[in-house]
């Protein structure tokens, strides 16, 4: 039996029937591990020993009686900007190359208390910057569909090991599309929550005011018990919100008729690849086919999204980098002679081009004189934006997009042209900028690589997301699809 | 033109840490001292991934501050982060309040040594985080092979106070310090202790023609570690700056720093190398919502402030202004003062003592009033004794030596060194005779209407009995005896 192959839930209804250990299963993935990481380098680090011995105590557990809970003993992968206690966390940067936490994020907390094994913190772009995976200090990640192709980004390594079976599910972190584009790419399900959903306390931040945590799955049910582990308020993450979480795995298996499906008409552009759109459309079909009631919608502001996203994120990402400096921790150059000579070599040589870009971007952005044209205009903008969602949930309960105007790219296609990059995320940011929950999950394939769909909802919805999404899924059955690697 | 010839404008930032036991946004203490870095979590360190839980106790504070500042109190407010590099600082960021502060529009009080008082405007209250401190290994950062960091003070909460320009003279600034001293300690929202840094203070300074409505240029002045180095330093900028002006110069907008060895500020940084700090809100803080029935709980828990109390004990107690002005400045040496009075009752008197023998020595001692070695009661206890006669004014001063320096009850000074009043007629008048026979020129001198003789003649009977002679006793009997 191919273990590694197993979904989620699948492993845990033999870990229940006692037919398999959380020592075999995880096991069975780093022998996974073993046999794909040369060719999809989705790791920045493995951590078998300490993933063994978590397995081995979790199986005490259960000898002794221990209900097994969903998630428990369950081999599973952290993106690299999640602080794991003594584990080496670098947001795959060279200015923290030799980084390790003393302390737990809250959602590595949160998957220790439900017994998960972490195998491994996964490869991503620097700083989660990026939408390739291109831009990580240590390497490239590809797509197990097609190994010329990238993962997309910025979780290029966490949607990859997912979708090469290297663990049953993985965590990601979701700015522009970090999420749902390298899950659409690379054919497995992303969720980004609602802004709040999950506590950020832990994560290394990008832009604080859009990160939010989500899980990559094999599937929707998966899905849904991963966001009944990691959901809820902390008191250590002010922006985290106090709102009760519902058992999102009561939101599968349900009808969808009658269900208002809104189509924004802004999301279907001139120069998205025709066989994307045609997928999409398909995808649609199929909704109505589901009973769901599927109309145009529209969202204004849409085109300033992207240059909106470009002056917010950088602006936070100036000041949350700034303390990457060589004075407590991390990379320090050598042979400076002064305090700002040692700033400046440090973080010359410690950050990677599009850091840089993105920390200069910002820094002008906010610099005073250009505040009020640029940040403080942003921010208004982003008001805009938010209502546009408003106006549209009021007679929608879902919209539906592409999650990106094109399935993955070739590595070096766009890492030397920013723009074109930045495009790939043109349909994702606008749900960041709102801070609604948005989902990616597979609708086909074009030439052999995964098109994802994007469902957008309302605060706090995700339950209606996951409810699409399985109709969907169950009934279109691309799930089912596997790369050969 | 001389010095006298320009109006002084000077305004002042005061810093003062705010004494809630954990930091503003981490569980850590705020205790001073300690090792270094130990008093240091993942939050405070600005470690990659954790995120600011603001302390409640202090947002309460700076109310607390705002409202006994006389500011309004702001329904909405917010931090932003204040960006720019150094050491001290571990994300390379203040969390600080920019465009909406807690508390805004106040203004206090100040007395002036004349007895007159002046308002000063209180411009805003905002919430900070402090920095760390270097600790350089050498005598000053220049002279250090390195510096390492000292984490302990990251994140203890601060309020910054700003001034209104309202302050014309140094000894005016150092009025309204002194009033803001004050009235931070009355609420207890801060120990205000300068040589421990809990209280800082900046000054902003520029000259003008008299008449002349315009403000000058002006210079920020930093690194005063006392009300005295405060009071100096812009006696120095002044002279300084009326020198370049009296040449024709111009001043330059830059921030110099004060020099306390050698007694003169120097430059810093030109308002052309100033840092532009980025100002932008805090994401990872919500903003602050406080709604009317939160102040005017913390209205409410205001205690009595400065002015109240000084007025008080105008009222109550008949004491001069300026006496009232004196206790009241600081709330414990008004503490002082009112327990002396449980145990004695005239007001005058004790004001007297503790505005001239106990501050005379806590001064010489460089003591605050609360390492006094005379309990308020003993003080209360020494007065009564020249009150029934004990011992005379003179010899009360001795008694209080012997009591500064033992601590001992008047009782038990005037007892171990025999220094009881003499107030027995008849002992006294075998002193007196004894002095008019041994001083015939004297009493010659009186009789001839010479007044002042019997000046004289006390001091003789005094110097016999080591001063204990009830003077009015002497007096009297001298008068009698001589008037014969």
């Amino acid at each position: 039996m191919s273990l590694h192959k197993l979904t989620a839930h699948e492993a845990h209804e033999l870990l229940v029937k006692k037919e398999v250990s959380s020592y075999e299963l995880t096991e069975a993935v780093f022998k996974r591990i073993d046999e794909v990481e040369d060719k999809v380098k989705a790791f920045v680090t493995i951590t078998r020993e300490a993933a063994l011995e978590k397995a081995k105590a979790v199986d005490d557990k259960i000898k002794a009686g221990e209900q097994v809970k969903p998630l428990m003993g369950i081999p599973m992968v952290l993106k690299d900007n999640m602080c794991a206690q003594g584990v080496k966390t670098t947001c795959s940067s060279k200015i923290l190359h030799n980084f390790v936490p003393p302390y737990n994020a809250t959602v590595v907390e949160k998957l220790q208390e439900a017994g998960a094994i972490v195998v491994g913190k996964a490869n991503m772009d620097e700083f989660a910057m990026g939408s390739s995976t291109e831009t990580s200090a240590f390497a490239q990640t590809r797509n197990p569909w097609n190994t010329d192709c990238v993962p997309g980004g910025s979780s290029g390594g966490s949607a990859a090991s997912v979708a090469a079976d290297q663990g049953f599910y993985s965590l990601g972190s979701d700015t522009g599309g970090s999420i749902r584009q390298p899950a659409s790419f690379c054919g497995v399900v992303g969720l980004k929550p609602t802004y709040g959903r999950v506590s950020r306390y832990g994560l290394i931040a990008f832009a604080s005011s859009l990160d939010q945590i989500g899980p990559f799955a094999k599937d929707v049910e998966d899905c849904a018990q991963i966001m009944n582990v990691i959901s809820g308020h902390d008191f250590r993450d002010s922006t985290s919100a106090d709102v009760p979480v519902p058992d999102y795995t009561s939101f599968l298996n349900q009808d969808i008729k009658g269900l208002r499906v809104g189509i924004p008409k802004e999301y279907f552009v001139d120069g998205m690849d025709p066989e994307v759109e045609k997928s999409i459309r398909q995808a649609i079909a199929k909704l109505e086919e589901l009973g769901a009631v599927c109309e145009e919608a529209t969202l204004p502001h849409t085109e300033y999204a992207l240059p909106v996203y470009y002056l917010i994120a950088p602006a936070e990402a100036s000041s949350n980098l700034a303390r990457y400096d060589g004075v407590r921790y991390g990379y320090r150059a050598e042979g400076a002679e002064d305090l700002l000579t040692m700033y400046k070599k440090s973080r010359s040589e410690g950050f990677g081009s599009e850091v840089k870009r993105r920390i200069m971007l910002g820094t002008y952005a906010l610099s005073s004189g250009y505040y009020d044209a640029y940040y403080l205009k942003a921010l208004k903008v982003r008001t805009l934006i938010k209502q546009d969602f408003d106006q549209a949930f009021e007679k929608f309960d879902v919209l539906v997009s592409p999650t990106a105007p094109s399935p993955a790219f070739r590595f070096g296609e766009k890492v030397d042209d920013p723009i074109q990059m930045y495009l790939s995320d043109i349909f994702t940011m606008s749900v960041n900028l709102a801070g609604i929950p948005g989902i990616s999950i597979p609708c086909g394939l074009v030439n052999g690589l995964p098109v994802g769909l994007q469902l957008m909802g309302k605060h706090f919805d995700e339950g209606t997301l996951l409810k699409v999404a399985h109709a969907f899924e169950q009934s279109a059955g691309y799930y089912r699809n596997k790369p050969n690697l | 033109m001389p010095v006298q010839d320009y109006e002084v404008v000077i305004g002042l930032e005061v810093h003062s840490e705010l004494k809630t036991k954990s930091k503003i946004f981490c569980t850590c203490t705020t205790e001073f001292g300690g090792d270094q870095n130990t008093h240091v979590c993942p939050v405070c360190l600005g470690l990659p991934g954790v995120l600011p839980v603001l302390n409640k106790q202090v947002v309460e504070y700076a109310m607390k501050a705002g409202l006994a500042l006389n500011c309004k109190i702001a329904e909405f407010s917010k931090f932003d982060r204040k960006n720019y590099y150094y050491p001290d600082l571990p994300k390379n960021y203040q969390v600080s309040q920019f465009d909406l502060p807690i508390a805004e529009h106040g203004q206090i009080e100040i007395d002036l040594e004349d007895g007159s008082t002046k308002i000063i405007g209180v411009t805003r209250v905002h919430m900070e985080e402090d920095a760390g401190k270097l600790v350089h290994a050498g005598a000053t950062i220049s002279q250090a092979d390195y510096s390492m960091v000292d984490y302990n003070r990251t994140g203890v909460p601060l309020i910054e106070i700003v001034s209104e320009p309202d302050m014309r003279s140094p000894e005016e600034a150092k009025a309204y310090l002194d009033k803001v001293k004050a009235i931070l300690q009355y609420t207890e929202v801060s120990d205000c202790k300068m040589e421990e840094g809990s209280l800082r203070c900046d000054a902003n300074i520029s000259l003008r023609p008299w008449g002349q409505k315009e403000f000058g240029t002006k210079t920020e002045l930093k690194n005063m570690n006392s009300f005295k180095a405060l009071v100096k330093a812009l006696e120095y900028e002044i002279e300084r700056q009326a020198s370049v002006l009296d040449e024709g110069g111009r001043i330059i907008q830059e921030t110099r720093t004060w020099d306390e060895n050698r007694g003169v500020t120097l430059s810093m940084r030109s308002k052309e190398e100033a840092h532009d700090y980025r100002y932008f809100p805090e994401p990872d803080l919500v903003p602050m919502v406080i709604d009317q029935a939160w102040v005017d709980r913390v209205r409410e828990s205001l205690p009595e402030l400065p002015d109240d109390r000084k007025k008080r004990l105008v009222a109550e107690y008949g004491l001069p202004e300026y006496d009232a002005g004196v206790i009241t400045a600081s709330k414990d040496l008004a503490e002082y003062f009112d327990e002396c009075l449980k145990h004695f009752k005239d007001a005058k008197v004790i004001a007297n003592w503790v505005m001239g023998e106990l501050l005379k020595h806590l001064n010489a001692g460089d003591k605050d009033i609360t390492e006094c070695p005379i309990k308020p009661e003993h003080l209360a206890g020494l007065l009564a004794l020249i009150e029934k006669g004990t011992i005379s004014g003179k010899i009360a001063k001795t008694v209080f030596e012997g009591m500064w320096e033992t601590g001992k009850t008047a009782e038990k000074i005037v007892e171990e060194q025999g220094l009881v009043q003499i107030s027995d007629e008849g002992a006294i008048a075998a002193i007196v005779d004894q002095v008019v026979t041994a001083n015939p020129q004297s009493v010659e001198d009186y009789k001839a209407g010479k007044e002042r003789a019997i000046g004289f003649l006390v001091g003789q009977v005094m110097k016999e009995t080591k001063g204990k002679a009830n003077p009015g006793v002497v007096n009297k009997l001298l008068k009698e005896r001589l008037d014969r």
